[in-house]
């Protein structure tokens, strides 16, 4: 193999890691925060994706600049953040915290379900194609490939983004500081004042509207077919996985070795570039069960 | 247990005479006793306290086993296709078992997922070998010797699923009060205390999951030869779903409930046909959310009644 190839696969793989880190990374909030594993996690990721195609379909139609579209990418990600997550929080979710967890994985799974259908009813099941933003910005030339601007350099920059904003908001703002605290020790945490039912709902919020943005942002490189959501649950479950559940900055360094991983199958194996995520997943789970960066906990008796 | 024995037997009347009643509904009962079959392996997980988002990868390696041995002409026979099939989906879960009783709770389900989301896009990128999202076509098998026409087919294969499943039922019930089962139930309330008596949990679990992947293959199995047909949607996760479905609406408390629950699947997927033929995975969904959160005994608990709980009320302090 020439080294060129595997630097171009490495290129794809920067810009496809990233746009799996942006969904992983709000399943591994939610979950690190609630305790609660989103299955319809998958179903924002899609649900964002319309959403955004449609919005930017539309203001197209409507003769708009172009450059609109990436405004509109943050307002469907946040829209769908807060309605469609907001909704499943405050009319579900918040009945089942610390009851099992197969009781927990059963409700989200009725939610994606559910969640799925109501895709295909309100976008319909023709292909949506959207890629006027991607156009827009142009393309630059690596090794003699044409690259788009989009996939190289705007989605891992946004990746980067979410990656030191979220790193910032946890530590630095008061809200953030709330979150952690409520992560660490629920009652402790209540018992300083802080009111936890906010601090749930305001993840949750958060975590879907990440999952919509990744797929707001997928909307102007691919075409949008009904099922996309079940496939970005189970990839965004293994870089979770592969991190640790809970683990943020471990999120980006697994969406990355998956990535990567998966656009050198894409180069050099083509068949088999879906099994690339969950060799990786599974190999690393073989040598540390609980993740790359989480550390071991006690069993309670 | 005699309660289960009465509802099971009823059951079972019911399912004996209902088709020389009405025979168009042979295909609809075989259908529904193979995804029982599925749904009794998800109702053992469950008593361990996991749930599994991917069976659908034993249903349909056995369905695939089932289409690529009488493709080839080898064993065209139900009496030879059937436990060959069935024996291969085991030794897959004997294998994926190794590395998923490992985990439990989330990583079980999602990892149960994961690699049966894999094996179903193996089934539809590897066109060459599997047909891709067309699946492949099941030529109908001699059925002990004897070439039958499909209604005979059919009529016989249906009776022949009831005497398997009556069987897998009482098996699994015998299995469920037995050391194993009893330790299932171990792992769901305490795990710990379960190893200081000096059981491996994950031995425990690992038995389970190898009976579970071999119901599932079961059914897979006998499907793929009632259908005459296989596709890669055996192994989608929307298949998977529904046997869990089916589990908690049949309820885990007997080894009735999956067949309960398979049955009042087929009704409610032939009523949201008519109704609701493109949202009916949305409706399930809702229901699911109905049991768990109004009736989470399912079927068998509203017909057995509440004794369980009852006990359950006199046992606590």
């Amino acid at each position: 193999m020439p080294p060129e190839m595997l630097f171009l696969a490495a290129l794809d793989g920067i810009a496809y890691g990233s746009l799996i880190f942006l969904v992983a990374v709000g399943l591994s909030l939610i979950f690190g925060v609630l305790g609660v594993l989103n299955v319809a996690h998958g179903s924002f990721y899609a649900i964002g994706a319309y959403v955004a195609a449609s919005a930017v379909l539309a203001a197209a139609g409507m003769g708009l600049p172009t450059w609109l579209s990436f405004p509109l990418f943050l307002v469907s990600a946040i829209l769908v953040g807060v309605v469609v997550g907001g909704a499943v929080e405050a009319l579900l979710l918040r009945r089942i915290y610390g009851k099992e967890e197969v009781l927990q994985l059963l409700v989200t799974f009725a939610v994606f379900m559910i969640l799925e259908d109501a895709q295909k009813v309100i976008f319909g099941v023709r292909p949506l194609f959207a890629n006027a933003p991607m156009n827009w910005l142009g393309t630059v030339e690596v090794f003699g490939i044409q690259y788009t601007v989009y996939q190289l350099i705007l989605i891992p920059l946004v990746a980067l983004a979410v990656l030191v904003g979220l790193r910032l908001f946890l530590r630095r703002t008061s809200f953030g500081r709330a979150i952690v605290a409520v992560t660490q020790d629920r009652e402790a945490a209540m018992a300083m004042g802080i009111n936890a039912t906010h601090v749930y709902l305001f993840t949750f919020i958060i975590g879907a509207s990440l999952a919509a943005l990744g797929g707001a942002l997928s909307s102007a490189t691919t075409s949008l077919t009904p099922g996309i959501g079940s496939g970005m649950i189970v990839l965004s479950f293994a870089v979770a996985a592969t991190a640790g559940l809970g683990r943020i900055e471990g999120a980006a360094v697994a969406a990355l070795m998956i990535g990567l991983g998966r656009s050198a199958a894409v180069y050099f194996a083509p068949e088999f570039d879906v099994l690339i995520p969950y060799l990786i997943m599974v190999a690393v789970l073989l040598i540390k069960p609980e993740g790359l960066f989480t550390t071991l906990q006690a069993r309670k008796v | 247990m005699s309660r289960q024995l009465i509802v099971g037997a009823l059951l079972l009347v019911a399912l004996v005479v209902f088709p020389l009643v009405s025979p168009w509904s042979t295909v609809i009962l075989t259908v529904a006793l193979c995804e029982g079959l599925a749904a009794l392996g998800i109702l053992i997980l469950l008593r361990a306290g996991q749930v599994s988002f991917g069976h659908g990868l034993f249903f349909a390696f056995s369905a695939y086993v089932v289409a690529f041995m009488a493709a080839a002409k080898f064993g065209h026979e139900v009496l030879l296709l059937v436990p060959i099939a069935t024996a291969a989906s085991g030794l897959v879960a004997a294998l994926v078992g190794l590395f998923i009783v490992r985990y439990r709770a989330i990583f079980f389900g999602m990892l149960n997922l994961a690699i049966s989301m894999v094996f179903w896009s193996l089934l539809e990128k590897l066109f060459s070998l599997t047909g891709g999202a067309d699946g492949k076509r099941v030529p109908r098998p001699t059925l002990a010797g004897m070439t039958l026409e499909r209604e005979a087919f059919e009529f016989w294969m249906f009776y022949i699923t009831l005497a398997l499943a009556a069987i897998a039922a009482v098996a699994v019930a015998r299995y469920l009060v037995s050391p194993g089962g009893k330790a299932l139930e171990a792992i769901k309330t305490n795990e710990t205390r379960l190893e200081y008596l000096g059981v491996s949990s994950r031995k425990v679990l690992y038995g389970a999951y190898l009976l579970s992947g071999l119901l599932a293959g079961l059914g897979g199995a006998i499907i793929a030869l009632v259908s005459g047909h296989v596709t890669p949607e055996l192994a989608y996760w929307v298949r998977s779903g529904e046997f869990v479905f089916i589990a908690i609406l049949g309820g885990v408390g007997g080894v009735a409930g999956p067949f309960l629950g398979a049955l009042m699947f087929q009704i409610i997927r032939g009523y949201a046909a008519v109704y609701a033929p493109e949202t009916w995975h949305a409706v399930l969904g809702v229901m699911l959310l109905i049991i768990i959160f109004f009736a989470p005994t399912g079927l068998y608990g509203l017909i057995a009644g509440r004794r369980r709980t009852a006990a359950a009320k006199e046992g606590a302090p």
